[in-house]
C-alpha cells in the first residue's frame, strides 16, 4: 500500500497503474483541478506542488512537477497543492502578494508560481532576486514577462510569512513518521504490474531480480517522458529514492562518495564546497523542480548523450559503484557509456554510488551552451579538468556533452594539451583535434558546425578565465 | 418577486472606475487554483473524451487506412472520420481550404484524419497509436522562396504605392538592398486547445471552448452538424492565454467534439496535449521580406521598393489580412515618400499559420528597422538619429503608403522623452568606449518605435454588442461580446460601466462571454477588445442610466437634468434627495421600468478601397518606443538583456496596472519570437520544435533586472472609450529594439562600419555566425583600405 497526506488526508492507494502521475491523480482521481497541465513533460511548471517529507525528524519542503512524478513515490511524504494554502477564506500570503502586484493575467501558470513562491519562502525568508529566479526558473509564463512575479516575490522577502501550516509542521511530522513504521509492503499493483518502494540496497536486488522485467525510476524527469508523451505502460517500476544505501554521501580527504539516488538539490551543497564550476552548472540544469526530483544516477544510467552532469564526472575521473547480483565492482565513468543510451550497466544491476576523487591540483572548467539561459538543454556541454605545472599542462581531462552518441571525453585534444603552455597558443592544436575527436549532428538545438566552434572557444574561455587578474567578466551570465 | 429588500447603501467612494490600477476580476482565483478552465469544470456523467489521430507526413495521399486495432483498443466507444459529419467539412475560418478531417490529400505534417472518444483521455491517447494508415508521399514545398518563385500562393499578391518608388531609387544619392527572414512563433498559450460539448434538446449542443470567437466557433459547429446557428451555444469564461492562437484555430477542435457527441450521444471532450497542440496548430508567420531604398547622405529616404512574403502553409486561413497587416507596418513610424510595397501569401505544406499578437505588423516592421539600421551604418550615424529623421512629420511627410494621413502623431515628442530618461546619449559613448577594450563580451544599445494600426482591417468586424442587467438588488450582471484571455478585458468593461453608472465596481458581475446573450460577434483581436466592447457596454450603462433618471423625474416631480448618478446613489431635485443605486434599481423595477439593456457600438471613420490600395483602414494610431540594451558573448554568441526603457501610449490610461501588464508582458512575447523562440522543421516537413524541452519561450531570468515601463500621458484626441487606446498588440513590436541592440553588438566588431545581417530568431547560433561574418567583412574592407 502507498500511503502519503494529500495537504492534510491521508490517502492509501492499493490497486493503481504503477505509472500513474501526482497530476493525473490530483485531476482526474481526486478531482483537486487547482493544478494544471501545461506540457505534462516538465518543462513549463503550471503542475508544480511541493512535497514535504521527514529529513532528520524535521519537514523539509521541495517542489516538484507533478506531471512527472509517480504517485508511488509519494509514499510517506506529505503533497501540498494550492487548494491548501488559502486558510479560512484569507489568502496565504504568497498568494495576496501575486495579486497585489498584478502577477497574474491569464491565471493558467498561476497556481504553480504559487506553489514555487510558497516553497521558496518556507526554505528562506530573505530570498534575493538572485534565488527568486533561481525558484522560478521552472515556471513558465507567457502573459506578464515576469516582472510582477519577481516584485510579488521581492515583496514579502524579509517579512516572514506566518500561515497556519507552519503550526501544523510538528504534527504532520508525527504523522508521516508514523506511517513510515508501519509494517506494511509499501507497493501499489495493477494486475501484474506493480509499483515497489525498496528500502536497502539488499531490497532492491532481490526486487531487480524477481523482477527482470522492472525499470528502476528515481526521480522520473527522463523516464517519465515515456509515460506521458509515448503513452507507455512499463511492468513493474522500483523506486530507487528510499534505499539507504543510495541515498547516502560519504566524504574522505581523497574522495566524496554520492549515493546514486540523492537529487540533485541534495549533492549541490557538497559540490559547491569542492567544485563550485560543476555547482554553478547544476543551478542551469533543468529547473529548481528538476533538481529536486533528479538524480546524479539517473543521469548516468540513462546515457543521454545530452545529459549535463556525465561531461563534468568524465572530467573529473569519477568511478561508478555498480551492483547486480553478480555482486558489487566498480568501473571509471569513461568505460560505462558504450553507445547511443547504451551502457555496460549489468542486467538486474543498479548504480550504487558515484566516487568523486578530489584532486586539488586540478583546475575544473564548465560550460554550458543552449538557447535559453535557464532550463534548457545544452547544446554543448563541456567539462575541463587541467593539471598545469609552471603553466605547462600535466593532465587533462575534456568531458563533452551534445557532441556525440555519448557522453565523450576528447582524447585527441586531451593529448595534444599535454606539454603545452595553457595559452592562447597552446592550446591551438587541442582545438584543431578537437574535429577528430567530434563529427558533431545538426539537430532541433544546434548546427554541428556551431556545436564545433563553440566547443573550439571554450577552450580558450578557460584559458582566458585563467588568465584574467582584472576579473574582467568574460560570460554573459558573469556580466548581468 | 414579492418580498423584494434591498440591499443596504454601497460604499460612498467609488474606488476603481476608470483611471484606476484595479486588480484583475479573476487574481483571487487564479491565485487559489479556483479559477476554472475549461478542463477544469466537473464534466456530466458518461463523458467520453477525444484523441487526434494526424498525419506524419507533409505532402501526399491516403491510400489505406485500417482502424480496427484502433477500435479494439481498451475503452474505445468510437471513431470520428470525415465521411461521418453530416454538414460542411471545411472549416476554413474565412476563404475555405481547411477540411475538418481527411481522408484523401494530406498538405501537412499533423493533419487531422480521425477522432476517436474513450471513457478515458489515456485510453483515447492511446488507441490513437494503434492506426495503420499508409500513405503515398509527395515531395512537398518547405521553403518560402521556393513557393515565392514559383508563385504558389494561398491568396493574389496585393500592392500599394504612392509616388513613384522606381523613379525615386533612380535618383536617390545612396541606395541599399537587403534580404531577410524572419521566424516564426509558436504561440504557447499556456492552456492548450480544449473543448467540451454537452447534447442539448433540438439538435443542439452548449459548447464550452477556449476561444477568442465564440461566434465563429458557434457557426462552424452549426454548418459541420447541419443545424441552424440558433441551435448552438457557445460559453467562453476565460483562456489560459491566446495570443490569436484561439481565432480561428480553436473551432476546430469544438467541430470535432461535436461531431463525435451528435455520433454517440454523450459530452465529449477533447483537449490537444501539448506536442499535439503544437503540431496540429498553426503558429505565426515565417516571412523573407526584401528592401531597396534610396537616402540621402544624411540617411533621409527619398524612396523604397519593399517586399514582404508570408508563410501561410498550406491554405489561407486569416492570411489575407495578415499579409495585409504586414504591408501596413512596413513603414513603421517612417515616411517612405515615394514607395512601392509588395505582399505576397505563400502556400508550403505546413500547418495554415495564423493570427497572433501584432497579425503580421511585427513581420511587416522588421525590415523598415533593419533598413533604419544599415542606412545608419551607410552614413556613419547614430542609427537613433537616422530613426529620427525618418519620422512621418507635418509639412508633406504624413501620408503612409495607403494613403492615409497620420494624425496627432506623437512619436518625436515621445521618443525624446524616452531618448532623456533612459540617459541614451551617455549610455552610447560609454557602451563604444567599453566596447573597444572589453575581451570577450561586446555591448549593445538600440532604440526603436512603433507606431500600430487600430481596427480590424477587415471593416465589418469593428463593431460589438453588450447586454447590462440590474436586477431589483441593485446587483448588476454584465455580459459582451470580448472574451477574457488574461488581458484584463472583463476588468476594464467593469471600470467601464462603473464609471457610466457611478456605482462601486463590485455591485457588477461578468459573466461568461455566451453567443447566447450577445450574438454575431467578432473576435477578440487586434487590440480592439476594450475599444469596441467597452464601447458597447458603456452604451448598454447609459440607455438604462437614462431609464432609470426618466423614471426618478416623472416619479418624484422633477426635472430630467436634475436627475444624477455619483458615489453609487442618485440624487434629484435641488434639495439634494436621494437614494442609493440599489433602491433606485428596485424603485424603477416597481415603477414598471425595464432594467435589461443592449448596448452596440460600431467604429467611426474608418474605410479601405482594397482595390485602390487607398484609404483609413485605422481609426488611430498606438504608438512607443523603447531602448534596450544587451550584452553578446564573442566566444558563442550567448547573450543578455541587461536593460529596457519603454515609454507607451495608452491615450488615457482605463487601468494603468493592466496596460503595464500588456506592455511588459507583450515586449518580452517579442523578445523571445526575435531570440530564443526557433522553430526547426525537418526536410520532410515534420516539426522537430513540438514541445517546451525544444521550443524556448523567455523564462523568468531573461526579464531585464532594468525594466522600466512608463505611459506616455495623452489622452487619445479620437472619441474612444474614455479616451483610451488600445494596448494588446502594439507593445510587441516594442521588442525588435532587442534585435536592433543585438545588431549594434556585433556591428561594434567593425567598429560600426559593417551592417551585419541577422536573421530572426536570433539564437547565439546565428549571433556568433554574424559576428564571424562582421569580423571576416571588416578584415576585407581594412585590406581594401576602406
Amino acid at each position: 500500500m502507498i500511503r502519503f497526506l494529500l495537504n492534510d488526508r491521508e490517502v492509501c492507494l492499493e490497486n493503481s497503474a504503477p505509472e500513474m502521475t501526482v497530476l493525473e491523480y490530483l485531476r482526474t482521481k481526486a478531482e483537486q483541478r487547482g493544478s494544471k497541465e501545461g506540457c505534462a513533460s516538465g518543462d513549463c511548471g503550471a503542475c508544480t506542488v511541493v512535497v514535504a517529507e521527514v529529513v532528520k525528524q524535521r519537514l523539509r519542503y521541495r517542489t516538484l512537477n507533478s506531471c512527472i512524478t509517480l504517485v508511488g513515490s509519494l509514499h510517506g511524504k506529505q503533497l501540498l497543492t494550492v487548494e491548501h494554502l488559502q486558510q479560512h477564506d484569507a489568502l496565504h500570503p504568497v498568494q495576496q502578494a501575486m495579486v497585489d502586484q498584478h502577477g497574474s493575467q491569464c491565471g493558467f501558470c498561476t497556481p504553480g508560481f504559487i506553489m514555487s513562491l510558497f516553497c521558496l519562502y518556507r526554505n528562506d525568508h530573505q530570498p534575493t532576486r538572485a534565488e527568486v529566479e533561481r525558484a522560478l526558473a521552472g515556471n513558465l509564463c507567457r502573459c506578464t514577462g515576469y516582472r510582477p512575479i519577481i516584485d510579488a516575490a521581492l515583496s514579502l522577502a524579509g517579512q516572514g510569512v506566518a500561515d497556519a501550516l507552519a503550526q501544523q509542521e510538528a504534527a504532520v511530522a508525527t504523522r508521516l513518521t508514523d506511517m513510515l513504521q508501519q509494517p506494511i509492503s509499501a507497493s501499489m499493483q495493477a494486475g501484474q504490474r506493480h509499483f515497489l518502494v525498496p528500502t536497502s540496497s539488499d531490497e532492491l536486488l532481490a526486487q531487480l531480480t524477481a523482477h527482470p522485467k522492472a525499470q528502476l525510476v528515481a526521480g522520473g524527469t527522463d523516464f517519465s517522458l515515456t509515460i506521458t508523451q509515448q503513452l507507455q505502460q512499463p511492468d513493474t517500476l522500483i523506486y530507487t529514492g528510499r534505499v539507504a544505501e543510495l541515498t547516502q554521501i560519504e566524504e574522505s580527504e581523497q574522495w566524496l562518495k554520492l549515493g546514486a539516488a540523492l537529487s540533485y538539490t541534495d549533492v549541490e551543497p557538497l559540490l559547491q564546497q569542492h567544485f563550485p564550476s560543476f555547482a554553478r552548472l547544476l543551478e542551469r540544469l533543468g529547473s529548481l523542480q528538476v533538481r529536486n526530483q533528479g538524480t546524479l544516477g539517473g543521469n548516468i544510467a540513462n546515457a543521454s548523450p545530452i545529459g549535463d552532469t556525465p561531461p563534468v564526472l568524465l572530467a573529473l575521473d569519477a568511478i561508478l559503484h555498480l551492483r547486480s547480483p553478480a555482486g558489487r565492482h566498480t568501473m571509471p565513468i569513461a568505460e560505462f557509456f558504450t553507445g547511443y543510451r547504451q551502457t555496460k550497466l549489468p542486467t538486474s544491476g543498479f548504480i550504487e554510488a558515484i566516487e568523486i576523487p578530489l584532486q586539488p591540483e586540478r583546475q575544473l572548467y564548465v560550460y554550458k551552451i543552449s538557447k535559453r539561459l535557464d532550463d534548457d538543454i545544452s547544446a554543448v556541454c563541456a567539462a575541463f579538468s587541467i593539471e598545469l605545472k609552471d603553466g605547462v599542462v600535466q593532465q587533462a581531462r575534456l568531458g563533452f556533452g551534445g557532441m556525440a552518441a555519448t557522453p565523450a571525453r576528447a582524447f585527441h585534444a586531451e593529448q595534444a594539451l599535454l606539454g603545452q603552455p595553457f595559452s592562447e597558443q597552446g592550446i591551438e592544436a587541442a582545438q584543431q583535434a578537437l574535429a577528430q575527436d567530434f563529427s558533431p549532428i545538426d539537430d532541433v538545438r544546434a548546427s554541428g558546425a556551431y556545436r564545433l566552434q563553440v566547443a573550439q572557444n571554450l577552450l580558450l574561455r578557460a584559458v582566458l578565465e585563467q588568465d584574467n587578474p582584472t576579473a574582467e567578466a568574460l560570460e554573459v551570465v558573469q556580466y548581468a | 418577486m414579492r418580498n423584494l429588500k434591498a440591499k443596504g447603501s454601497p460604499a460612498s467612494q467609488v474606488a476603481g472606475t476608470t483611471g484606476v490600477a484595479r486588480v484583475h476580476e479573476s487574481a483571487t482565483k487564479h491565485v487559489s487554483g479556483t479559477a476554472i478552465y475549461v478542463d477544469d469544470m466537473l464534466e456530466p456523467r458518461g463523458t467520453l473524451y477525444g484523441a487526434v489521430g494526424y498525419s506524419s507526413i507533409a505532402k501526399g495521399r491516403i491510400t489505406g487506412m485500417d482502424l480496427s486495432a484502433v477500435r479494439q483498443s481498451e475503452g474505445v466507444v468510437d471513431i470520428l472520420v470525415v465521411e461521418d459529419i453530416p454538414g460542411v467539412t471545411d472549416i476554413g475560418a474565412v476563404f475555405g481550404g481547411d477540411p475538418i478531417l481527411t481522408s484523401e490529400e494530406i498538405k501537412y505534417q499533423g493533419q487531422p484524419i480521425f477522432v476517436v472518444v474513450a471513457e478515458t483521455e489515456q485510453q483515447a491517447r492511446r488507441a490513437v497509436k494503434q492506426a495503420k494508415i499508409e500513405f503515398v508521399e509527395d515531395v512537398p514545398t518547405l521553403d518560402v522562396i521556393e513557393a515565392l518563385t514559383a508563385q504558389q500562393f494561398v491568396r493574389p499578391s496585393h500592392f500599394m504605392s504612392h509616388g513613384d518608388a522606381q523613379a525615386a531609387l533612380a535618383k536617390a544619392p545612396k541606395r541599399l538592398q537587403a534580404e531577410q527572414h524572419v521566424g516564426g512563433q509558436e504561440h504557447f498559450y499556456l492552456e492548450g486547445q480544449v473543448a467540451l460539448v454537452v447534447p442539448a434538446e433540438d439538435g443542439g449542443m452548449l459548447v464550452y471552448s477556449s476561444t477568442q470567437h465564440p461566434s465563429e466557433v458557434q457557426k462552424l459547429v452549426a454548418e459541420v452538424l447541419s443545424v441552424p446557428a440558433n441551435r448552438i451555444t457557445v460559453d467562453m469564461r476565460r483562456m489560459g492565454g491566446g495570443f490569436g492562437g484561439k481565432e480561428s484555430q480553436a473551432a476546430g477542435w469544438a467541430c470535432m467534439a461535436a461531431a463525435l457527441v451528435l455520433k454517440t450521444g454523450k459530452p465529449v471532450k477533447l483537449r490537444l496535449p501539448r506536442v499535439d497542440d503544437m503540431t496540429m496548430t498553426g503558429k505565426r508567420h515565417p516571412f523573407y521580406n526584401t528592401y531597396d531604398i534610396g537616402f540621402d547622405e544624411q540617411g533621409l529616404i527619398q524612396g523604397a521598393d519593399i517586399m514582404v512574403a508570408g508563410n501561410c502553409g498550406h491554405s489561407a486561413d486569416l492570411s489575407d489580412a495578415i499579409v495585409d497587416r504586414a504591408m501596413f507596418h512596413a513603414d513603421n513610424a517612417y515616411y517612405l515618400a515615394d514607395v512601392s510595397i509588395a505582399g505576397h501569401r505563400c502556400r508550403t505544406n505546413t500547418v495554415s499559420h495564423t493570427a497572433f499578437r501584432g497579425f503580421g505588423g511585427p513581420q511587416g516592421m522588421m525590415i523598415i528597422e533593419r533598413a533604419m539600421d544599415d542606412i545608419a551604418r551607410a552614413v556613419g550615424k547614430d542609427p537613433l538619429d537616422v530613426r529620427k529623421l525618418n519620422l512621418y512629420s507635418a509639412g508633406g511627410r504624413d501620408t503612409t503608403p495607403y494613403h492615409q494621413t497620420v494624425e496627432h502623431n506623437v512619436l518625436l515628442e515621445l521618443i525624446e522623452q524616452l531618448e532623456q530618461n533612459s540617459d541614451y546619449r551617455a549610455r552610447r559613448a560609454e557602451i563604444t568606449q567599453w566596447n573597444k577594450t572589453s575581451r570577450v563580451l561586446q555591448r549593445g544599445l538600440a532604440l526603436t518605435p512603433v507606431k500600430f494600426g487600430i481596427s480590424f482591417t477587415l471593416q465589418h468586424l469593428n463593431q460589438a454588442g453588450a447586454l447590462i442587467h440590474i436586477y431589483t438588488d441593485g446587483s448588476i450582471q454584465v455580459n459582451h461580446g470580448g472574451t477574457e484571455m488574461g488581458q484584463g478585458l472583463h476588468t476594464k468593461i467593469i471600470q467601464i460601466v462603473a464609471e457610466a453608472l457611478a456605482i462601486d465596481p463590485h455591485e457588477i458581475q461578468i459573466t461568461a462571454t455566451r453567443t447566447d446573450k450577445v450574438p454575431n460577434t467578432s473576435p477578440t483581436a487586434a487590440s480592439s477588445g476594450t475599444d469596441l466592447n467597452g464601447q458597447a457596454a458603456r452604451n448598454a450603462a447609459l440607455t438604462l442610466k437614462q431609464r432609470i433618471a426618466e423614471c426618478v423625474a416623472e416619479h418624484k416631480a422633477c426635472g430630467r437634468d436634475s436627475v444624477r448618478f455619483a458615489d453609487g446613489r442618485i440624487y434629484w431635485g435641488d434639495q439634494g434627495e436621494s437614494m442609493s443605486f440599489a433602491d433606485g434599481a428596485l424603485f424603477a423595477y416597481e415603477n414598471r421600468v425595464s432594467l435589461s439593456a443592449t448596448g452596440y457600438y460600431k467604429t467611426p471613420k474608418i474605410w479601405y478601397d482594397r482595390e485602390q490600395a487607398k484609404g483609413r483602414p485605422f481609426f488611430y494610431f498606438a504608438n512607443g518606443a523603447a531602448v534596450s540594451e544587451v550584452v553578446v558573448d564573442t566566444l558563442t554568441g550567448e547573450y543578455k538583456v541587461l536593460a529596457v526603457d519603454i515609454l507607451h501610449d495608452v491615450g488615457r490610461s482605463l487601468n494603468p496596472a493592466l496596460d503595464c501588464g500588456q506592455i511588459e508582458g507583450g515586449f518580452i512575447q517579442g523578445m523571445g519570437w526575435l531570440t530564443t523562440e526557433e522553430l526547426k522543421w525537418n526536410d520532410k516537413g515534420v516539426l522537430l520544435s513540438n514541445g517546451p524541452a525544444t521550443y524556448k519561450i523567455p523564462a523568468i531570468s531573461d526579464t531585464p533586472k532594468r525594466f522600466k515601463v512608463d505611459l506616455f500621458a495623452r489622452a487619445n484626441e479620437e472619441d474612444t472609450v474614455y479616451h483610451s487606446k488600445a494596448v494588446g498588440e502594439p507593445p510587441f513590436m516594442l521588442a525588435i529594439s532587442v534585435w536592433s541592440a543585438l545588431r549594434d553588438a556585433i556591428s561594434s566588431l567593425s567598429n560600426y562600419q559593417v551592417s551585419p545581417p541577422l536573421d530572426t530568431p536570433a539564437t547565439p547560433e546565428r549571433v556568433l555566425n554574424a559576428m564571424m561574418a562582421t569580423r571576416e567583412q571588416a578584415a576585407e574592407q581594412k585590406g581594401k583600405g576602406r
